[in-house]
This record gives structure tokens, C-alpha cells and sequence, in this order.
């Protein structure tokens, strides 16, 4: 599904503090597929799935996402690919504090034009599903953790994307709320989503439900 | 266009949203705002309504008046002068007119004395102005005296004041008939201060102005719009001395607004990386804060204009009257007729949501153009 042919990422080139994150990374990922990428701090696992998920682009080699080559495409396209393709679930959950649960999760619809009450009633039945419909009109900045992270799963899956990429989703959880994301994460595999996150907590990387364990250091994959 | 149409209806929930979620930062921009536009909306609706009041007035005053001018200043004109202005081609009507000021010791005051023909006022009788009566107390069946510049007392039978409507050009005048004011300025028969006239084609004024001074070449011709042009010129340099003096909080007000608008926060930021990370395009963010800068400066435009407006016309614009209206002892007291130029709101949205505009739009498009990866490195 998504293919990665020798992916190399620089950043703040031709300046002094030039630093390259990544050096040449290969790699074939299969859909319907956990595959987590374990690695320590500065090994470049986040800026790999920022550049899967069409945050960033590399700065040489080529990506293909089911076939057609995406690394060239305009930030437009990418935008659009990201939008339908990707559903993001950051490390900080990156809500917007001020508005409902309800409210956050509907925000990736808006840009499509899909009327309001379709939204609404997509994102409610995402909520059933993760078990949080009592707190749909609170506030986010009022919900634990733990409801926190449920919010950001259900933002992601609003635009119903193939791929749902989570960036050190256990690391502001305790061990029952991790135990609790590794349920959903197999729930999500259960619906045919493809799912790609980074982590060094063992507790994911060991667990049934990742299906492959990326190794990376110093920009390169250590292990496959 | 459904889809175009739905999309605008979220970005503006999406504002409405995120301005509430700013009350403090909002309601304080929009109050700055707002007392910016009210300030400039008010100086020029003020100057508008005034210069549109004396146009209003000069309308039906005589389209030329002459005076004769001895060593650059103004002096009586003698009697032969009616008869021969009557005689130039196209002069339609005239009237020699008797008018002089007198200073009543009393209020401070300066009064306009009028002769009317003795037709429209008895002798012994007068009719005053508002103010005037106003502040020496007069009203009608009353009597006054004034001492004239020769010393002698004069005593008048108030018979009526002047309609509260004409107050802004009848406030210190006394009426009194032809023989009372050339008694009471000793006045030489036959001798008038200036001379009132009409044409018969409005399209000869100016040519006409020219053959009487060619007959007449120690008089002055002086033409009604030439009067118009220096109200229009005194409000115009009021106006302009007003805005000098406010200059500094203009500016301040001014500056506020432009950095309360451009000064992006982190959480801002914050926000625009998310919006970008979960699909939204750098278009959308950019739509979506013109929708809020849209908002909140038209709410401002309205609500000073409407602020403005009600200053002006409900509260005689309490601030600005004494500057703009210039300095008297006897204030007319008079409402402004409500007219508002179409052309100088054009200019103030102009002058005002724009720049407005472009101090929102600048930061914001700096910010969404960022890469969305920034928001996983938060």
C-alpha cells in the first residue's frame, strides 16, 4: 500500500545547522496492517510518518501511496490526500481547547463541505464506538487523558481514511489507558484500516495487536 | 455550490467560535476599534451636516451682494449706486439692506442689527433671535433698551422672536424697522450698508459680478457660491485642525487595533498547525480569518458609524461642537438635519476595514503557509 524507496530527509540544508533525520530509508507497508516504528529519541521515526502522512516531503527519493506516486504533488494534492487518505493522532492529542469533543472531532470534515448534521451524527456514532458519548458537549480541556486520546481517534477516523498514523499515542497514558489504545487499535484493524505509529513503550511494541516492529537509529532502519 | 456554500457555513461556525473562545482579546479589539471609527465618523458626519445646513441656508440668500470698499475696507454705499447697478443688463431684483453689530455690555455679546422695511416691523418695535432672547430673558410684549454708540438710550417693544428654526443664522439678531436703525446708528439718509440683488439667468452671475465692477470700481461684488466655497473651506479647516489635535490617539487607537489584530499568538499558531495537520487547506485557514477579521471590523464600522450617527444628530456631537462650530457667546442652539455623504463612508470602510484587514491577513498567511508537520514536533 505505501512504499518508501530510498527516503531522505534534511533539515535547514545549506545552513550551518544542517542536520539530516533520515538517510535512505526503503520500505514496503502492507495494508489492513499495525506496524509500529520503535527507535530512540532523534532516530527519526516521527519525521518518517510526518512524511508518510503528506506533512512533510522528503527532501530526495520517492513515495508511492496505493501505486501513484505522491512525492512530487503540490502541497494542494497533498493536502487532499492527507484530508481523505490519513487520520492523525498526535503525541500531544493537539486538540483545540475551547470547544466541545463533539466540535473537535467534526474540524477535518469542514474543509470537504459534508453538511453539518452528516458530521455530527458520524462523529456521535465514533463516540459510541470509543465508548464516550456521555462527554460529547464537554469541553475538551475538561476531559481526562485518557478521553483526551479517545476525542483525537475519533477526529481521525471522521473522514472514514485508510491509514490512521498515531505518533507516541501511549506516552501520556497510564498502563490500564495504553491497554485500553491497544483494544481500540485492534478494533481499527478489525474495520481494514491500515495503521502506522511510533513508539518505544514495550508495552505497544510487544503487544498482539502490531502486526511488524520497524527498528530505527540515527535516521536508518535497524531492523524490519 | 452546495458543497462551496456548506464549506463557508463551517469556516463561519468555526469563527464564531474561535471569537468566543477570545472574548477578552476580542471584545477589547473591537471597543478600540470601534472608538476609532466613531471619532472619524463623527468628525465627518459633523462637518458633512454643517456644510449641507449653510448650503442649505445660503440657498435662498441674494445671489450677489455688493459693497463698496474705501482704503480696503468696507464703507456705506451712497444713495446714487441703487440706481445705477438698476441699470446694468440681466440684474433681475435688488435691495439695499441695513445691517451693523452692536455690542451689549450685558451678555458680552455682539448682536446683528437688521433694518426691515417698515411694512414688516413698527417703529419702536423689534424682533430678536433666539439666543438672544434666550439668554437676556426676552420674550414677546417685553421691552429692552439699548445705548447707542452715541450714548443715547433707546427702548424697544419685544413683538415677537424668531422661529427656533432659523436659529443657526438668526441667533443674535435683533429686527427693527428703517427709521429706528438710522436713528439708532445715526445712519445718513439714503445710505445703505450693502447692496442685496438677483440675476435673471444664473448662468450670468459671474458675468454681471464683472460689468459692476468695471462700473463700479470701488465696489465688491460678492457671489453666493463664493460664500458657500468658504464655509465649505472653514469646516474643511476645522475639520482638519480637530483631526491634527486627535492625531495622537487616532494613532494610539490605530496602533492598538493593527497589533491586537496582527499579534498572533502561540495558541494561534498552535491551532493554525493542527487545522493544517488534519486536512485543512492553507486557503481554508486563510478564508476562515478573513471571516473573523470581516467580522469583527464591520461590527466595529457599523457600530461607530451607528455611534457616530446618533452623536451627531441625537447629542448635537457634544465632543466636537465647540472646535467645529467656532466660537460665539450666543450658541445657536439648533438640531442637524441628518444627511450622511455616501462617498465619505465609502472612504472611511475604505480607510478603516482595509488596513484592518491586511493587519490580519499578513501574520495569518505567514503562519498557515508553515509546513503542518510542525504541530508533531509540538
Amino acid at each position: 500500500m505505501i512504499e518508501l524507496a530510498d527516503i531522505r530527509k534534511a533539515f535547514n540544508q545549506g545552513h550551518t545547522n544542517e542536520y539530516w533525520a533520515l538517510h535512505g530509508i526503503s520500505l514496503k507497508l502492507d495494508a489492513g496492517r499495525v506496524t509500529a516504528f520503535r527507535g530512540p529519541s532523534g532516530s527519526g521515526k516521527t519525521t518518517l510518518l510526518t512524511i508518510i502522512g503528506c506533512l512533510a516531503k522528503p527532501t530526495s527519493g520517492r513515495i508511492r501511496f496505493k501505486g501513484e506516486e505522491i512525492s512530487g504533488l503540490p502541497e494542494r494534492f497533498l493536502t487532499d490526500i492527507r484530508r481523505q487518505s490519513f487520520g492523525f493522532v498526535f503525541q500531544q492529542f493537539n486538540l483545540i481547547k475551547g470547544l466541545s469533543a463533539l466540535d473537535n472531532i467534526i474540524l477535518p470534515g469542514f474543509p470537504s463541505g459534508r453538511p453539518r448534521a452528516e458530521l455530527l451524527a458520524n462523529a456521535a456514532s465514533l463516540l459510541d464506538r470509543l465508548k464516550l458519548s456521555h462527554r460529547s458537549r464537554a469541553r475538551v480541556e475538561w476531559l481526562s487523558g485518557g478521553e483526551q486520546q479517545r476525542v483525537a481517534i475519533a477526529r481521525a477516523l471522521i473522514n472514514d481514511p485508510e491509514v490512521i498514523i498515531a505518533d507516541e499515542p501511549t506516552a501520556n497514558l497510564d498502563t490500564a489507558l495504553s491497554l485500553e489504545f491497544m483494544g481500540i487499535l485492534e478494533d481499527l484493524t478489525a474495520l481494514g484500516k491500515t495503521v502506522l505509529l511510533t513508539s518505544h513503550d514495550p508495552l505497544v511494541v510487544e503487544s498482539q495487536a502490531v502486526h511488524r516492529v520497524i527498528a530505527m537509529r540515527d535516521g536508518r532502519l535497524t531492523e524490519t | 455550490m452546495r458543497l462551496w456554500l456548506e464549506k463557508q457555513r463551517h469556516l463561519i461556525d468555526f469563527t464564531l467560535a474561535s471569537l468566543a473562545r477570545r472574548k477578552t482579546k476580542n471584545i477589547g479589539l473591537l471597543l478600540a476599534y470601534m472608538l476609532l471609527v466613531f471619532v472619524l465618523a463623527s468628525l465627518m458626519l459633523f462637518t458633512h451636516a454643517l456644510r449641507s445646513e449653510a448650503a442649505y441656508v445660503l440657498a435662498s440668500s441674494p445671489e450677489v451682494i455688493v459693497q463698496r470698499m474705501v482704503a480696503g475696507r468696507h464703507d456705506l454705499v451712497p444713495p446714487d449706486y441703487l440706481e445705477r447697478i438698476g441699470r446694468v443688463r440681466g440684474v433681475q431684483k435688488m435691495q439695499g439692506r441695513l445691517w451693523g453689530y452692536y455690542y451689549d455690555p450685558v451678555l458680552n455679546a455682539n448682536y446683528t442689527f437688521m433694518a426691515r422695511p417698515s411694512g414688516e416691523i413698527a417703529d419702536g418695535g423689534i424682533m430678536v433671535g433666539n439666543a438672544l432672547a434666550r439668554e437676556r430673558g426676552l420674550s414677546t410684549g417685553n421691552t429692552i433698551s439699548f445705548r447707542s454708540y452715541s450714548g443715547k438710550l433707546f427702548t424697544f417693544e419685544v413683538l415677537a422672536t424668531l422661529s427656533p428654526d432659523s436659529e443657526l443664522l438668526s441667533a443674535d439678531l435683533v429686527l427693527l424697522s428703517e427709521n429706528d436703525f438710522r436713528r439708532f446708528f445715526e445712519y445718513p439718509a439714503g445710505h445703505f450698508t450693502d447692496i442685496a440683488m438677483s440675476v435673471a439667468n444664473p448662468q450670468e452671475v459671474r458675468n454681471i459680478a464683472a460689468k459692476l465692477g468695471k462700473m463700479l470700481p470701488d465696489s465688491r461684488p460678492i457671489l453666493r457660491e463664493e460664500i458657500l466655497r468658504t464655509y465649505e473651506s472653514l469646516f474643511d479647516w476645522r475639520e482638519g485642525i480637530v483631526l491634527t489635535v486627535l492625531a495622537g490617539a487616532i494613532l494610539a487607537f490605530a496602533i492598538l487595533a493593527w497589533e491586537k489584530a496582527s499579534g498572533l499568538s502561540a495558541e494561534e499558531k498552535r491551532e493554525i498547525g493542527i487545522l493544517k495537520a488534519i486536512g485543512w487547506e492553507t486557503s481554508d485557514i486563510i478564508r476562515m480569518k478573513s471571516w473573523e477579521g470581516l467580522l469583527i471590523s464591520i461590527t466595529a464600522f457599523l457600530g461607530g458609524v451607528l455611534a457616530a450617527y446618533v452623536h451627531v444628530f441625537h447629542f448635537g456631537a457634544a465632543v466636537f461642537e465647540p472646535v467645529l462650530k467656532g466660537w460665539s457667546v450666543l450658541y445657536p442652539k439648533f438640531k442637524l438635519l441628518p444627511t450622511v455623504d455616501g462617498l465619505q463612508l465609502i472612504t472611511l470602510l475604505f480607510f478603516t476595514v482595509f488596513p484592518y484587514m491586511a493587519a490580519v491577513l499578513v501574520p495569518i498567511w505567514r503562519a498557515a503557509i508553515a509546513d503542518p508537520d510542525t504541530v508533531m514536533r509540538a
